[in-house]
């Protein structure tokens, strides 16, 4: 893909979004997508491509009446839609299809039409991790972290300061599941769920989707909405089982995605205006800011406590307020993708002035995955 | 309730065989010695098929941990660790470490350990506890 030579012409999020006990998995899809193509102009018989995680591109493609000619189920996690975009700016390059749409919706608090969470006891993680006790991701995704502690010379209270701030970005967001501000003494008082992790660490389970439509940027100026460029896009792949991760204090799928993202849209990171990082527990976007490069291994705690990620700072993290306070249904990455967007519209309920250059990093699996989106709004 | 147990495959078979003889059988490549986890019938340094199957000294050290605050039903109601333990031939592996307090001031990163086995039925786990001596 040559940089800026897709857009993004439609985007949003489900009607409503926190508790929606009334909306199923492929009904929050469907909501989301019909939204977009509102907010795009479109109808769904002008859609051509598909691409979605959680349920299958059939499904999608059926339930919402589209003919596609190409069709994208990547599905690894909650990164599952930067890979989405990545796959479809190239699908639309080389002219597989036109118009992509990109939906995700899931019912991870109320379970309306959701399926199970499990793991074969023959795959090697039902295996070599599942024996011993590991549940969902508070206890899977959170166990490299006291080594990344001990090896950076970070603290509890470092982790404890990254929710502290982006709750301050969520009391900006009317949407945001929790407004109130927090110390970090709130944060290390609430519940263990394991140990280092209290529950003030870790994301929120809410019901929600969003929806992205995809085409090229000479076609974009026709839309209704201002046209989100596409800059760069990175991807890879690291290891189902986070125990069998290369670095316990790194990790090699955000690197490569970083890096690979950065290389393609020719910018450096004094260029970047506003930075997504997935936030699915408290330490991803202090690995996040490292791995990505925005910081040396060591200087992320610091960088966060000296509020460079807080409003009024020089880089505005999950301004949303993120998976923390914001929302997170399981798969996150489609509401990093849409704060991106909506910074780069200009129509961010926390807007940053004049922000030309948005990075959107996602993280799926436990560091299994990732995906790595660059947007301008400048043609 | 039960505890959630692995079903071996083909490939595996011979690591829970060797837990149910209290043996840690690890794999390494005939080509460049490396030693590696999970199991599989190649190395996945170098992909050669050439490779042998070895009893593991089942010593290890503690590399990360949580302590597990909401044990799955069949874990108890106490809360636990889940680990992973650095073995001596270089593999990670996840485990729980027991035979201590389940407590942040017990378990300290980088402590010797070594490997204890404990059966459920027809599987038997690999679990590790403090080592006894110091370790070398
Ligand atoms: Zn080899």
């Amino acid at each position: 893909m040559t940089p800026k030579s897709i857009a993004i012409v439609g985007a949003a999020e489900t009607t409503k979004m926190g508790k929606i006990p009334d909306v199923s998995v492929i009904g929050l899809h469907a909501d989301a997508a019909l939204n977009a193509l509102a907010d795009a102009g479109l109808k769904a018989t002008d859609i051509d491509g598909v691409a979605t995680a959680g349920i299958s591109p059939v499904e999608l493609a059926h339930y919402l009446g589209i003919t596609p000619t190409w069709a994208d189920g990547t599905a690894v996690g909650g990164c599952s839609f930067m890979l989405h975009v990545r796959h479809a700016a190239a699908a639309i390059a080389e002219g597989l299809c036109t118009t992509v749409l990109i939906t995700h919706g899931e019912s991870g608090r109320s379970r309306v039409g959701a399926g199970g969470f499990g793991r074969s006891p023959s795959s090697l993680m039902g295996q070599f991790e599942m024996p011993f006790g590991v549940t969902s991701p508070p206890t899977m995704f959170t166990i490299p972290v006291l080594r990344y502690l001990k090896a950076r010379g970070y603290t509890e209270e470092d982790l404890a300061q990254v929710a502290v701030v982006q709750r301050e970005w969520a009391a900006k967001n009317p949407r945001a599941s929790f407004k109130d501000p927090i110390t970090i003494a709130d944060v290390l008082g609430s519940p263990m769920i394991a140990w280092p992790f209290r529950m003030l660490m870790c994301c929120l389970v809410t019901d929600g989707g969003g929806a992205l439509i995809l085409t090229r940027a000479d076609r974009a100026r026709d839309f209704p909405q201002k046209p989100v460029y596409i800059l760069g896009t990175g991807e890879s792949v690291e290891t189902p089982m986070v125990s069998q991760m290369e670095d316990f204090t790194t990790s090699r799928a955000f690197r490569v995605s970083g890096r690979k993202a950065f290389a393609e849209a020719g910018v450096t990171h004094a260029d970047v205006d506003h930075l997504m990082i997935y936030d699915a527990f408290a330490h991803l976007p202090l690995y996040g800011l490292e791995d990505l490069g925005f910081c040396q291994p060591g200087e992320a705690a610091a960088f966060v406590r000296e509020r460079h990620t807080a409003p009024g700072g020089k880089l505005p993290v999950n301004t949303n307020g993120g998976g923390l306070s914001y929302m997170h249904s399981g798969m996150y990455g489609m509401y990093a993708l849409q704060e991106s967007v909506r910074q780069m519209r200009g129509i961010a309920p926390a807007q940053i002035p004049g922000a030309k250059i948005s990075v959107c990093h996602g993280v799926g699996g436990m560091f299994a995955a990732s995906g790595t989106i660059i947007f301008t709004n400048e043609a | 309730m039960d505890r959630a147990l692995p079903q071996p495959t083909p490939e595996t078979q011979h690591f829970w065989d060797g837990c149910a003889a209290h043996e840690l059988r690890l794999q390494r490549c005939i080509a460049c010695r490396d030693s590696y986890f999970p199991p599989r019938p190649f190395c996945p340094k170098c992909g050669s098929r050439e490779v042998e199957i070895y009893p593991a000294s089942g010593k290890a050290t503690l590399y990360s941990y949580v302590i597990n605050h909401r044990p799955r039903p069949d874990m108890g109601t106490e809360p636990h660790s889940i680990a992973v333990v650095e073995l001596a031939e270089g593999p990670r592996m996840m485990t729980n470490i027991v035979g201590c307090p389940q407590t942040p001031q017990a378990l300290v990163l980088d402590m010797p350990l070594e490997v204890t086995f404990e059966s459920f039925g027809a599987i038997t786990l690999p679990l590790f506890k403090p080592a006894e001596a110091p370790a070398r």
